[in-house]
């Protein structure tokens, strides 16, 4: 009872609040461990306490979320807790899950994307190079899958059950850290939070960015692109929440619609505020014309940080999105909405038609990112319940399959790394039939093709459009959705139908981490597919609260 | 002195930022313009509480000063790591990304 009135009288619900606080604060945890554990042990200490963060988190989520907890705002009005922000909390934890079990993943190169040790480069190196002159020496197993799996660093003599090289393990702080900002993101009541979440969010992926040990070039000049438009992006948010403050007096999200609802202002200060706003905020979602990083970035991050920063970003900037749409300008979205169609359809076709031209997998699943991008934003711009609920639903289906797509294109290796060039993938299908197999119903998902996630989420978000008067951007969403279908299928056939190339690229045989983080993208893609109706359900469980 | 002359001026100060981000080619010149349109949404902030008659905007102003340094410590490392593997700083020789 003691404690109760003193968490009231500071006014702070310490159970709403928990996962965040849980995911925070194991964040600095996680620092301290990286300050005080041998390098030899930190690895594996640190992405076990990670992921029991995370798991923890989560599970306060979804007790809170079945509980029937009332909605509630907490920190003075900051912070948000009701069911949306339920829902794309429990969205992002479950989505680091599979993200952090990539980063962790050391079998599938030596030592790791992040590897620490610089002679198990060199040696790693010299290895690819070997095996590059002579391809049929390392050996194949009955699966045409040639294992290139651990035993290569130094002090791992024989390949049985040594350890694999080290890594450096400030990624799992820098993951922790990036994830409790999204949490504060799409929870935040007020503009400055939601700044400080941003920037929560996005320093530490400037840096994982950088972070690759092996193509080195790539990774740094991805970190620089994204980090200098990232904060270009960033001061066009901030002015317009200074000219919302000028506007409205406050910056709480609820003031502001409540002002625009009151007596006559300058419509300049408030238009040129969303205006602005709406710049950094579509820029962390890599809509439309605000897209110009995602390409770089996804290619030249290493692939486990693209594959975190394409699904959990997203989530929190739609949910971010989402939020100031309906709560801040959901009574002045007749004057407004007419610009965002623009916006939503410029997305549409550049993902659409820069997607066709694409020759590297991650590129291209970029532009299908900027293309699907498009497709959300018709939902969020549906203000409805139908609209929130779809998007929510939109979000979650997207984030697993391309966890899963990422994880996959990590396996398909080249002498150098990763084989990121289509023509790789020639007659993948006859090397590694379950990897062909799992990329293709990952692509067809991205496709939209019935018994996918894919398919259940264009149905609800272009539902809810249609439903919202908004036909003709349904009409072109439906138009790119089918000339998108063309690149996705490509891929597919040129998995099946081609010849392989004497000299492609190999199949390396996933760890266990992989494995679980692809299964698992691949399995709840099916499944929101098949059975979506208790996702849509949670989705669909209740309002914003302002 | 009306303090919508400072509005302008943080307006001003704001565009010369952006079109400094926009033409300059040293990842440090670029980076100091993002910083001159963070000081100049500082600027308006101060106005408008001073306009608004609430404190409110002062405060804001400190969180994005601490931001502010936050981000220069990020960005200083990053552009750091990439000046010490190819011994320049210019935007235009990162160029192995594209189409």
């Amino acid at each position: 009872m003691g404690t109760q009135s003193f968490s009231d009288a500071l006014g702070v619900d310490y159970g709403a609040l928990a996962p965040l606080l849980i995911v925070l604060g194991g964040a600095c945890v996680s620092v301290l461990i990286e300050a005080v554990l041998p390098l030899a042990r930190r690895a594996r200490v640190q992405l076990v306490f990670s992921l029991a963060v995370v798991v923890v988190a989560l599970v306060t989520v979804i007790v809170r979320a079945t509980g029937g907890a009332a909605d509630v705002v907490v920190l003075a009005g900051a912070l948000s807790v009701d069911a949306p922000s339920l829902f794309l909390w429990g969205t992002l934890l479950a989505l680091a899950v599979p993200s952090l079990l990539l980063l962790a993943d050391r079998s599938i190169e030596p030592g790791g994307t992040f590897v620490a040790d610089p002679e198990a480069l060199a040696e790693a190196q010299e290895k690819v190079l070997a095996g590059s002159r002579s391809p049929s020496g390392s050996g194949i197993d009955s699966h045409g899958v040639v294992a290139r799996r651990g035993g290569s660093g130094p002090g791992s003599g024989d390949a049985g059950g040594a350890e694999p090289p080290l890594m450096h393990t400030e990624v799992f702080p820098f993951l922790l850290f990036a994830l409790g900002g999204m949490l504060a993101f799409c929870a935040s009541n007020d503009l400055l939070t939601m700044f400080v979440a941003l920037e929560v969010l996005s320093l530490p992926l400037y840096l994982l960015c950088g972070l690759a040990r092996r193509r080195r070039l790539l990774s740094q000049e991805a970190a620089v692109k994204y980090f200098l438009l990232g904060a270009f992006a960033s001061a066009f948010f901030l002015y317009g929440v200074a000219l919302l403050y000028g506007y409205a007096g406050s910056v709480r999200l609820s003031d502001i619609a409540s002002a625009a609802a009151g007596p006559l202002r300058s419509d300049t200060l408030l238009f040129a505020g969303l205006a602005l706003l709406v710049v950094g905020l579509m820029f962390k979602a890599s809509v439309g014309p605000f897209h110009t990083w995602t390409p770089d970035v996804y290619q030249g991050a290493p692939t486990p940080v693209t594959a975190f920063m394409a699904a959990c970003t997203k989530v929190a900037a739609f949910g971010a999105i989402l939020r100031v749409f309906t709560v801040a300008f959901g009574t002045t979205a007749l004057e407004w909405r007419g610009v965002l169609w623009a916006v939503a359809i410029a997305s549409m076709v550049i993902g659409t038609v820069l997607g066709l031209t694409q020759t590297d997998l991650k590129r291209m699943v970029a532009y299908s990112s900027v293309a699907h991008a498009g497709f959300i934003l018709i939902g969020c711009l549906a203000i409805t319940p139908a609209g929130l609920s779809g998007t929510l639903f939109y979000l979650l289906a997207y984030g697993f399959t391309t966890i899963a797509i990422l994880g996959l294109v990590s396996l398909v290796r080249s002498g150098d790394g990763e084989a990121g060039h289509l023509s790789g993938y020639a007659g993948l299908a006859t090397r590694s039939p379950v990897v062909a197999a799992a990329l293709s119903f990952c692509l067809l998902a991205l496709a939209g093709v019935p018994l996918t996630s894919g398919f259940t989420a264009k149905f609800a978000v272009f539902s809810a459009g249609l439903a919202d008067g908004m036909a003709p951007l349904v009409i072109v969403g439906l138009v790119c959705s089918a000339i998108a279908a063309f690149f996705y299928l490509r891929v597919i056939v040129m998995m099946y139908f081609s010849e392989p190339a004497p000299d492609g690229p190999t199949v390396s045989l996933p760890g266990p981490m992989t494995t679980i983080a692809i299964t698992l993208g691949v399995v709840v893609t099916l499944l929101l597919g098949v059975v979506p109706t208790a996702a849509l359900q949670w989705a669909g469980a209740g309002p914003f609260l302002g | 002195m009306s303090p919508t002359n400072y509005l302008l001026l943080s307006a001003l100060l704001f565009a010369i930022g952006t079109v400094g981000v926009l033409v300059r080619r040293n990842a440090i010149v670029v980076f100091m313009c993002v910083e001159l349109m963070l000081n100049a949404v500082n600027l308006s902030l101060v106005t408008f509480a001073r306009i608004n008659g609430s404190l409110d905007g002062q405060v804001m102003a400190f969180f994005v000063m601490v931001v502010a340094a936050a981000e220069v410590v990020v960005g200083l490392s990053i552009i750091m790591a990439i000046f010490r593997t190819r011994r320049t700083a210019s935007v235009d020789d990162a160029n192995l990304l594209k189409y």
